[in-house]
């Protein structure tokens, strides 16, 4: 058994605090920037509403949005099997304490939990790699955007244009359900499940970092050009702000296909990261890979 | 709630009385118990458009007077509201402590059972907001207009250099340019309109 410094499940408890309660530092920024652009009425007050509420938020320690999600955990680097227990336990903990609202039910029955776990809570990825250090990151995802996920099974003759085209469309039919001004992540290729998987994931990424595919960086300005000239807005009431960002991953993918996933995240796409060396815990927003 | 509501008064059976011309708020707060007296920790709107199917018969049967959501509701929907006096007033998405602060008192919890997100829950509001009138009691819908107005395939004919160099095309250089002015936050939450200079004024309004 791995020993690790700090106890897995205080470190969980802390994330998931500090993930509901603080934007991001890039998120936040972007909403500032978008402030600065915006000159529809209605888009600058919904913008205003957002920026303060975060800041109330941030002061009082609290949920910035009720639904605090299905808590996404991302366990990279090294580890050992003990580690799902120890998460489970910490989501126990931090939907009593910090409160979390109790979000898992049978999908069938939709009897609550009560506690945020159940058979498949709570969700946890796993990426071994030789690093020296055990780095969990939660991404606790609310429905409203989640609803809005999207997969098309695209045929590899629609190339760059379909895979655009489908994009566009999956965010602006979407309308003011998943809470725009969102981040848009995509997977480009992989299994279709690979795809869904590489979508969310996207929404992990900065939004001041710059995608080192130079074909998916420019896809992803195209992007973000095209949706924010749309018209949507913020909470699709009208306005030059539909999204604050689109990140892109890809994989390689079967001759025959080409799956391409939409995950939209809300404006408060919630992250945080922690990365347990021997030396210590250090915590984060804006870890991707 | 809205099942059972509807359940209760299809059978002919007693529904709370304070249902009825009372002004419907789509939330699944997040409730704090402290000594049997409930508080709301935070609550903003959920998606309206999951009730579209029951909320036009909750508005004939209980004359629902406002509805404060998120996302709007279906034309159906829309067209109950006209029928018996009923708006959409749409709340900002995600602002739960915000909205949580205008929700003054609880009075109470009814149907427990159905769980926190799903109960209904008794308040008093005092100054809760800000919301915008989305739907209107004549029909209007601003959803409506914002979707039959929609751009697909907005700079498809990019001709210029200057076109493109003055539009942002990733929020990274939306963050360069904020990070060469003055914090905008303070003016933006007293109220007042940022400051941009004549030119961005001008790139900005182009259709």
């Amino acid at each position: 058994m791995i020993k690790l410094p700090e106890p897995i499940d205080d470190v969980v408890v802390n994330l998931l605090r500090l993930a509901n309660t603080k934007l991001p530092y890039d998120i936040g920024w972007a909403l500032e920037a978008a402030a600065g652009w915006e000159t529809n009425d209605i888009a600058y007050t919904q913008l205003g509403a957002i920026m303060e509420n975060v800041k109330k938020a941030e002061h009082l320690g609290l949920p910035m949005c009720q639904d605090t999600g299905i808590p996404v955990f991302y366990v990279r680097g090294k580890f050992d099997s003990s580690v799902s227990d120890l998460i489970a336990k910490g989501v126990e903990r931090a939907t009593r304490d910090i409160p979390l609202r109790p979000n898992a039910v049978d999908p069938i029955t939709r009897e609550n939990t009560g506690n945020n776990l159940g058979p498949g809570m709570p969700v946890i990825h796993y990426i071994p790699t030789s690093d020296d250090f055990t780095e969990i990151t939660v991404l606790p995802k609310g429905a409203g955007s989640e609803n809005m996920t999207r997969l098309a099974m695209l045929n590899p003759a629609d190339g760059i244009e379909g895979i655009k085209r489908f994009v566009i469309d999956s965010v602006l039919d979407a309308g003011g359900r998943p809470c725009p001004p969102s981040i848009v992540g995509v997977g480009i290729g992989g299994t279709s499940d690979v795809c869904m998987s590489m979508a969310k994931e996207a929404l992990l990424v900065p939004l001041d970092e710059e995608n080192p595919d130079k074909t998916l960086a420019q896809m992803e300005e195209e992007l973000f050009m095209k949706l924010n000239g749309s018209g949507l807005g913020p909470m699709g009431l009208g306005g030059s702000t539909t999204v604050l960002g689109v990140r892109i991953k890809k994989a390689c993918c079967h001759t025959a296909s080409l799956p391409v996933a939409v995950n939209i995240g809300c404006w408060a796409t919630r992250r945080a990261s922690a990365r347990i060396t021997d030396e210590g815990v250090e915590y984060s927003q804006g870890v991707g890979f | 709630m809205h099942i059972r509501a509807i359940g209760l008064a299809r059978e002919g059976k007693e529904t709370p009385e304070d249902l009825d011309g009372a002004v419907l708020f789509h939330c699944g707060p997040i409730m704090k118990n402290r000594d049997g007296v409930w508080s709301v920790v935070a609550a903003g709107p959920t998606t309206s458009a999951r009730m579209n199917k029951l909320e036009a018969e909750m508005i004939e049967r209980f004359s629902i007077r406002a509805i404060v959501g998120k996302g709007g509701m279906s034309k159906e929907v829309g067209e109950a509201m006209k029928r018996c006096g009923c708006v959409y007033l749409a709340a900002t998405g995600g602002a739960a402590i915000s909205l949580a602060e205008g929700l003054a008192r609880c009075a109470g919890c009814e149907w427990e059972d159905l769980g926190m997100a799903e109960a209904m829950w008794r308040f008093q509001a005092h100054r809760l907001g800000p919301l915008i009138v989305a739907m209107d009691a004549d029909g209007n819908s601003l959803y409506e207009q914002v979707n039959s107005s929609l751009v697909r395939d907005r700079f498809q004919n990019l001709t210029s250099d200057r076109e493109v160099s003055s539009l942002p095309v990733r929020s990274v250089l939306l963050l360069e340019v904020v990070n060469h002015v003055d914090d905008p936050l303070p003016a933006l939450l007293k109220g007042e309109r940022y400051q941009h200079d004549d030119h961005d004024q001008q790139s900005r309004q182009e259709p």
